[in-house]
């Protein structure tokens, strides 16, 4: 087997980790601070892509497409948590769990209705648009480096802002005590629609990148969506560390389970079984992973919350 | 209270009525189709009505049943691609299948508490489902169409399910029969032990209670009932596809119980008819009917706690 196939898988898993991370980042601060289960952040994700994608396509750059959609993600994210998952913060997870699955079946006839069912396609940027050259005769395409460059620079931001500055204090005091919080005299609702908003843009630059590779699509945040839960329920739920940790864990273990999973298979198993089996095993690998953390170390590897 | 209770049962005994009279009162009023979507609605309502013993009275919040559906039904569904149609060997090894799955899915996923559980349901669920779509031979994406129905052959016996009508009774029955099972079952001691770990598990434990077995048990009842709702829907639509074990069909599920009642013995039914009915009649009005569809869940989850089933069952609760 060459080398260079398996760094280039390596990469792409990296890639993929990264776009988990920032929908698990926005997904574990909401989820940890607010104790809400946001089944509706996938959403948030698609209609990222759809701004991003339609900005462009007026302005005819990416990098301008991205500049104006993130702050229209932002409001998004505020006015979706002041009009309607603000009221859930006091109920139950089943609750949770149902009034924003209701709120997916509205968004995404919403974004039918406006952009059409079928998707918005938008090119690769020019600058971005070829191959970059590694050592040991790697080529990879420039644009998904872009994407991993982009996460790695955010992942950097969001753990100084959370570990350095007074809005991170706050954040990571609502994580493990909410209520302490409130008594100390911090206007604890203004602070959920920050934090919200803060997820909300990050989801949404998640679907913004992934936009000119796979198009911007209706149900394209359900799948992910999942995936993302998977990331912070290994992770521990509340933890920035630990959603980057598990996201980057997840997304190389999916990918390099796509890719070699059968090779591997094949040295164990007849040929016609590892040809069965590799794709059902590689897709179920990271919930099977969920599944280990979650009988093992049921608070996740590193929970933010103690006791 | 004695009112009340006469109310719930009138309203419930005008449901199961209209399941039996449907027959002959669709084709009556020239809408014959509606034979079809009440056939659908009595396949969800056993479902509904499985997923309510862990949801409703165990407090359960599991976020994966449609795993059970999907599996009953890929049995049915496998053995007819393999050409084996003998209902006597499909049926009980499609419910030995969902009812393993559940036994070693619920095994782990009670370990676990809170959102943890509804994440870890979900997520064995999942794994369900992409079984189902990397199955190549079985169709992967684009499911499996069934050519024969089950059939009941056994020393002259020759019952056949190919008949529409003969197929709308059997489910009538068979959901009937569930409902009078899980009647029996929660109102046992073993029943009564499912609904006190709802409200205070740790009691229970203190009294000697083995709780996880109890919920377990539970859990793996659940699994059989709705893996026999998924026999039931593969020999009805002689289709199945991963899409029926998806995540959306299991939080649809969660939402008939919910809309029914939680914890009320027919709520699930009742649940199950509205959703369906609702869904009917609102995408025969529009295209966009998600548009209204989820905001009117949205509304019922927020200030509808009770469901229907909850407005009239309360009688039987205080009495």
């Amino acid at each position: 087997m060459e080398i260079s196939f398996v760094v280039e898988q390596l990469l792409n898993g990296f890639q993929l980790g990264v776009l988990l991370f920032l929908l698990a980042a926005g997904l574990t601060l909401v989820f940890g601070i607010m104790d809400l289960v946001n089944l509706a952040h996938g959403s948030i994700y698609m209609i990222g892509a759809f701004f991003a994608a339609t900005m462009t396509l007026a302005l005819d750059s990416f990098i301008l497409g991205i500049i104006i959609a993130l702050p229209m993600t932002l409001v998004l994210g505020m006015v979706l948590e002041f009009i309607a998952l603000r009221t859930l913060y006091s109920r139950g997870h089943m609750d949770q769990v149902l009034a924003t699955f209701g709120l997916i079946l509205f968004l995404n006839e919403l974004v039918r209705i406006i952009w059409g069912p079928a998707g918005l396609a938008i090119p690769l940027p020019l600058l971005l648009d070829g191959s970059i050259s590694l050592p040991l005769g790697i080529v990879y395409p420039t644009y998904r480096m872009f994407i991993i460059l982009i996460g790695i620079i955010v992942a950097i931001g969001l753990y100084y802002l959370v570990s350095k500055t007074r809005l991170g204090m706050l954040i990571r005091a609502g994580a493990s005590n909410r209520t302490m919080v409130g008594a100390l005299g911090i206007n604890i609702r203004l602070l959920f629609t920050a934090v919200f908003g803060l997820g909300a843009m990050l989801a949404g630059l998640a679907g913004m990148l992934i936009a000119p590779i796979n198009q911007a699509q209706i149900g394209m945040g359900e799948d992910i969506l999942i995936l993302a839960f998977v990331v912070i329920v290994i992770g521990g739920i509340g933890s920035i560390r630990g959603a980057f940790i598990a996201a980057i864990v997840a997304g190389v273990i999916d990918t390099m389970g796509r890719a070699f999973l059968d090779v591997l298979l094949l040295a164990l198993l007849p040929a016609n079984a590892a040809e069965a089996a590799g794709p059902a095993l590689s897709s179920m690998l990271i919930y099977f992973l969920m599944a280990v953390v979650l009988i093992f170390r049921p608070q996740g590897l590193f929970p933010a919350r103690n006791g | 209270m004695r009112l009340k209770k006469n109310v719930q049962e009138i309203g419930v005994s005008c449901l199961f009525i209209l399941f039996a009279i449907i027959p002959i009162l669709a084709p009556a009023i020239g809408e014959a189709f509606y034979v079809d979507v009440f056939a659908r609605i009595m396949i969800w309502s056993i479902a509904a009505v499985g997923l309510n013993l862990v949801l409703g009275y165990g407090g359960m919040i599991s976020f994966g049943h449609a795993a059970y559906i999907g599996l009953g039904g890929y049995t049915i569904a496998i053995f007819s691609f393999h050409e084996i149609n003998n209902g006597f060997i499909q049926w009980p090894v499609a419910l030995l299948i969902s009812g393993l799955a559940a036994l070693l899915f619920g095994a782990l996923s009670l370990r676990t508490r809170g959102v943890y559980f509804i994440m870890i349901t979900l997520a064995f669920a999942q794994m369900v489902y992409f079984l189902g779509v990397s199955a190549d031979k079985y169709g992967s994406n684009d499911g499996l169409n069934i050519w024969n129905r089950s059939e009941f052959k056994i020393y002259g016996l020759d019952f056949s399910i190919d008949d529409n009508l003969t197929f709308y009774y059997l489910t009538f029955t068979i959901l009937i029969l569930i409902v009078f099972l899980v009647r029996r079952l929660v109102n046992s001691r073993f029943g009564m032990a499912i609904q006190g770990t709802r409200s205070n598990e740790s009691r229970l434990e203190m009294l000697g209670v083995p709780t996880y077995v109890y919920k377990l048990t539970a859990f793996v009842i659940s699994g059989v009932i709705c893996g026999l709702a998924g026999i039931l829907q593969a020999n009805f639509e002689r289709f199945v596809s991963p899409d029926m074990m998806d995540w959306p069909r299991s939080g649809e599920l969660m939402f008939m119980v919910i809309m029914g009642g939680m914890g009320t013995l027919m709520g699930p039914v009742l649940g199950a008819t509205a959703f369906l009915v609702l869904s009917e009649v609102l995408s025969s009005l529009t295209v966009h009917w998600h548009l209204i569809f989820g905001p009117l869940l949205i509304i019922l989850v927020l200030y509808a706690r009770g469901g229907l089933g909850g407005i009239i069952d309360r009688g039987q609760k205080d009495g």
